[in-house]
């Protein structure tokens, strides 16, 4: 049995007397008898807080894709990142961990003034001047956009790039089952959307394109944004907030509404969550955001204060006619995001996003001079990149795994020719060495 | 009653400095700092014009806080001191559960092996995360009294919408067109804005005097259109649907389905399953029941169970037992139900939560978790019988996990709001209860203790209420109305914030 409660045997027995009860059995007297637990739960007994640490230290040691042993090169949404021991440390602080929503704002300046700094941060990255304070994830975001799209533009047809992560649009799909939004999911030519002219009959109301796109390729926008203009569709940009450190922003290609994955910024791998979907869109669409939002204020003295604001969007307020039925967030990966950029800083951003694009193009270039293994498409790419192997993918990622790296993702069947295919990331944390290493036991690898 | 110990809930000692505003980390940045620190990795240097085609390079650079290491450790540690958490003080926030968060969990969510897994990661690799969520599924399900589930909802509402999803995937199957589900009155407002997502139309039913969903009034309007029905249970009011076998019948009748809201599953933890009771579909609040931190506002986790016949229909990829090897070691993998509704996360969902929920899950086992549930309703009867005679008790008997009262006669004869309650609840060292919730009390104050906090915390939580009513009585609304006094800000302009919105710091200029 565990130890977290505090009541000792006396107490226990006070306190029934205070209510006029013999056993705690009779609190639960409004229960009917009939549909309450007969015997025990087939549950073990509680153990000791070590013999639960040995388990999970037994689990953890059956992983063996841990990256404290196996060397990285997948990403696909969730990127080995340099977490430095400040971000862990100020994260960590069991006043941002073991808090709740911040309902009373006299005593949450400081999750809500950490979120306010998420959200300007997270508006410089996408160009777009509102951000709420976090989704559930990346795929969350996207469905959320596309349901701030359809009903900014009345019209439910969304085109939805082949280059949005695959699993963003599986859960676009399940949600599309309730909502009734019509998806069109447009391929890919060559690494770039393939877009088609549209129906002037049945014009989408939201398109949608990420970049660089799952297969790392960059995309002209401009393409997508002239389509939008066309249709008067709403364009939703799902970005990546490493790269765009170097490149043209959401905002600036004349996005809606831009989304990411955070968990770039601070957040552990941890088997792909807790992680945190970035949010951003145009001032013109703030009364349809979905989640929360903390404003700035003054308290009774006139001193600034923070608050969560525009609350009458929200479910616990507006009910049925809500944005969003989005209550709890991802908090505590807004502000250990918020720590994270801000210990990178302007430079620093640069500089990873740099290391991550050089590389990428260091074991590009050297993986590409392996007999049999060519580009997945030509379009121009950055710091992750797809290639086409004369072996299965599955294959390959198991001979790597036996040399000790987590060589990438198979495409699968998500891309045409994706069983022999492979999406390859490098981050900031892969030296020369390693990634030679890396070469060599590929060249291995595709052998035959 | 209660011997001579001092409480170990209240916080009304922590030293939170000064009356100063702590400046946004953008007033501290000075152009050229810096407190990165990144690996010597011996790549080849290429010029960054060569990596990105100028068509998609930006001119400027993304301009973020630039500042020390130093600095902003003390920034970020100064925000931490304006900031009430379960660490500092008893948090009885009705509805959210907010216990203590056992520490040994954060260590099962450091471990490099866990935390340190990519997610797409094959199962070859990652057999020690898939026993996990395996082994925690079946925990769930045996809690809870159904046949599987899934792990991968973020958090309560989104559970709530996954089985809505599931709903409407199992009325498909079977060739039924239904249109509406039904909600009681005093129903979580992710409950409605759910179902509208779930592509339903929602019915409300009100409670009864008793404080349970009206039974003749929800015979009233179920029909073959209803999908299902919604039920918190015991309900927001604290209390248990003592009509629920019979509820779940009636939904049964008439080819509907019956879904279980687990905001507050704490209250009956090895003591009554959904199961039993006739419910087809449970989400539950990992980040409530299963004492997993609440992050300011999240990380949740919001699995869905589910009985034998909605199983098909479950979001995939699942983690499976599979056949063990020629050792006879065990072995996992993942699968997809046959008739699924689809992927609902990213990935497996919020994973380090699910690790923290198993261990809590473990510590305790099936005999503490029954005492988590015992404790935590003898806190809250204990509460509710001790505030009597502070406050109003709109239904006065016996409740389960938490307290509903109401400030109204307060309210009517000395000027006191609720609200005005939870704020000078603050001056005493407390977080505030829930206040205007459910919305079918008037003036409501939901205090819910959890069975972490100990009789002298509650006897100095009890005080404290009796304080502000007494000053209310002695010397009028006027303290009240003007508290908190002892917080880093006072009270806080709310309207101004929605009327002249500034949502960033550049939106501030």
């Amino acid at each position: 049995m565990g130890t977290y409660t505090p009541h000792t045997d006396d107490e226990i027995a006070d306190m029934l007397a205070f209510l006029g009860l013999d056993t705690l059995d009779d609190l639960f007297a409004a229960i009917p008898e009939a549909i309450r637990l007969q015997g025990r739960l087939e549950l073990a007994d509680g153990v000791g807080e070590p013999d639960v640490l040995a388990h999970f230290t037994e689990l953890a040691e059956a992983n063996l894709a841990r990256n404290d042993r196996m060397l990285c090169f997948a990403g696909g949404g969730a990127y080995d990142h340099e977490v430095p021991q400040v971000t862990r440390s100020l994260a960590g602080r069991s006043e941002f961990v073991t808090s709740y929503t911040p309902y009373q704002p006299e005593v949450a300046q400081g999750v809500l003034q950490a979120v306010f700094e998420y959200q300007t941060l997270v508006s410089r990255l996408s160009g777009l001047p509102i951000s709420n304070a976090s989704l559930y994830d990346g795929a969350t975001s996207l469905v959320e956009a596309v349901n701030l799209g359809v009903a900014a533009a009345g019209r439910n047809q969304v085109w939805v790039s082949s280059g949005v992560h695959p699993h963003w649009r599986q859960v676009l799909a399940t949600t599309a089952a309730g909502t009734g939004h019509r998806t069109t999911v447009v391929p890919l030519l060559d690494g770039t959307t393939a877009w088609p002219e549209p129906d002037p009959n049945d014009p989408p109301g939201v398109v949608a394109v990420a970049l660089p796109n799952y297969l790392g390729c960059l995309e002209d926008l401009s393409v997508a944004r002239r389509l939008c203009d066309a249709t008067g569709a709403q364009l939703v940009v799902a970005f990546d907030p490493v790269a765009v450190g170097l490149l043209r922003s959401p905002g600036a290609w004349g996005a809606d509404v831009a989304v990411a994955e955070g968990q770039p910024f601070g957040t552990a791998l941890g088997f792909g969550g807790p992680y945190l979907g970035l949010f951003s869109t145009t001032t013109a669409h703030v009364r349809r955001l979905p989640g929360r939002l903390v404003g700035e204020t003054v308290d009774v003295d006139g001193r600034r204060a923070y608050v969560t604001t525009l609350r009458a969007r929200e479910q616990d307020i507006r009910r049925d006619k809500a944005t969003s039925n989005v209550c709890t967030n991802q908090t505590l990966m807004a502000v250990t995001a918020a720590i994270q950029l801000s210990w990178l800083g302007t430079s620093g951003l640069v500089e990873v996003a740099t290391r991550c694009a050089r590389g990428a193009r260091y074991a590009r270039d050297g993986l590409l001079a392996i007999d049999g293994v060519e580009p997945y498409a030509t379009a121009p790419v950055l710091r992750e990149f797809a290639l086409r192997l004369p072996v299965p993918a599955d294959l390959l990622i198991e001979r790597m795994a036996e040399a000790g790296f987590l060589a990438g993702i198979a495409l699968g069947d998500h891309y045409q020719g994706g069983s022999h295919a492979v999406l390859v990331t490098v981050t900031e944390r892969r030296t020369r060495r390693e990634i030679d290493a890396y070469l060599a036991a590929f060249a291995d690898a595709v052998r035959p | 009653m209660t011997g001579p110990a001092a409480p170990g809930g209240r916080a009304a000692s922590a030293p939170l400095l000064g009356s100063d505003t702590e400046p946004t980390v953008f007033e501290l940045s000075v152009p050229g700092r810096r407190a990165w620190s990144l690996r010597t990795t011996e790549v080849p240097e290429v010029p960054v014009a060569d990596l990105v085609p100028v068509a998609f390079r930006r001119e400027d650079q993304v301009e973020l806080a630039e500042v020390s290491e130093r600095d902003l450790v003390a920034h970020v540690t100064r925000l931490s001191h304006r900031q009430f958490s379960v660490d500092l003080g008893a948090y009885p926030l009705g509805s959210c559960t907010m216990k203590y968060n056992p520490k040994v969990c954060d260590a099962v969510a450091a471990l490099e092996g866990l935390a340190g897994v990519h997610p797409a990661a094959p199962p070859s690799l990652t057999q020690g995360w898939l026993s996990l969520l395996v082994e925690l599924e079946r925990a769930l399900c045996e809690l809870t009294g159904m046949a599987a589930a899934t792990l991968q909802p973020a958090a309560g509402a989104a559970g709530e919408l996954t089985g809505l999803l599931l709903m409407r995937a199992w009325h498909q199957a079977h060739g039924s067109v239904r249109h509406r589900v039904v909600i009681p009155d005093s129903a979580h407002g992710t409950n409605p804005a759910s179902v509208t997502l779930g592509g339903y139309q929602v019915t409300t039913v009100p409670t009864d005097e008793r404080g349970c969903v009206d039974l003749d009034a929800l015979c009233r309007v179920l029909d073959e259109d209803v999908a299902g029905i919604m039920l918190t249970n015991p309900n927001t009011l604290g209390l248990f649907e003592e009509d629920i076998t019979t509820i779940a019948r009636k939904a049964h009748d008439v080819g509907a389905l019956l879904y279980y809201d687990g905001a507050n599953l704490n209250a009956i933890l090895g003591v009554v399953r959904p199961g039993d009771m006739g419910f087809d579909i449970v989400h539950m609040n990992l980040h409530k029941t299963f004492a997993t931190p609440h992050g300011g506002g999240g990380p949740g986790a919001g699995p869905v169970a589910v009985a034998e016949r909605l199983a098909p229909f479950l979001p995939g990829p699942r983690p499976v037992a599979l056949e063990p090897d020629e050792e006879g070691t065990a072995r996992f993998g993942w699968t997809v139900p046959p008739q699924s509704i689809g992927r609902v996360h990213g990935f497996h969902g919020n994973a380090l939560v699910l690790a923290r929920a198993l261990a809590y899950l473990l510590v305790n086992g099936g005999d503490g978790l029954r005492r988590v549930a015992e404790l935590a309703v003898l806190n809250a009867n204990w509460l509710r019988t001790r505030l009597r005679g502070t406050f109003d008790a709109p239904y006065d008997r016996p409740c389960m996990h938490e307290a509903v009262l109401s400030a109204r006669t307060l309210r009517d004869r000395f000027g006191v709001r609720a609200l005005d309650v939870a704020k000078r609840l603050l001056d005493e060292g407390f977080h505030a209860p829930t206040i205007y919730f459910p919305l079918i009390v008037d003036e409501a104050l939901m205090i819910e203790p959890t069975e972490t906090e100990s009789l002298q915390t509650l006897e100095a939580l009890a005080q404290a209420f009796e304080r502000i009513v007494a000053e209310a009585a002695a010397s009028g609304p006027a303290e009240a109305h003007a508290a908190p006094h002892h917080t880093p800000v006072r009270r806080v302009d709310e309207a101004r914030a929605a009327r002249h919105l500034v949502a960033t710091y550049d939106a501030r200029h």
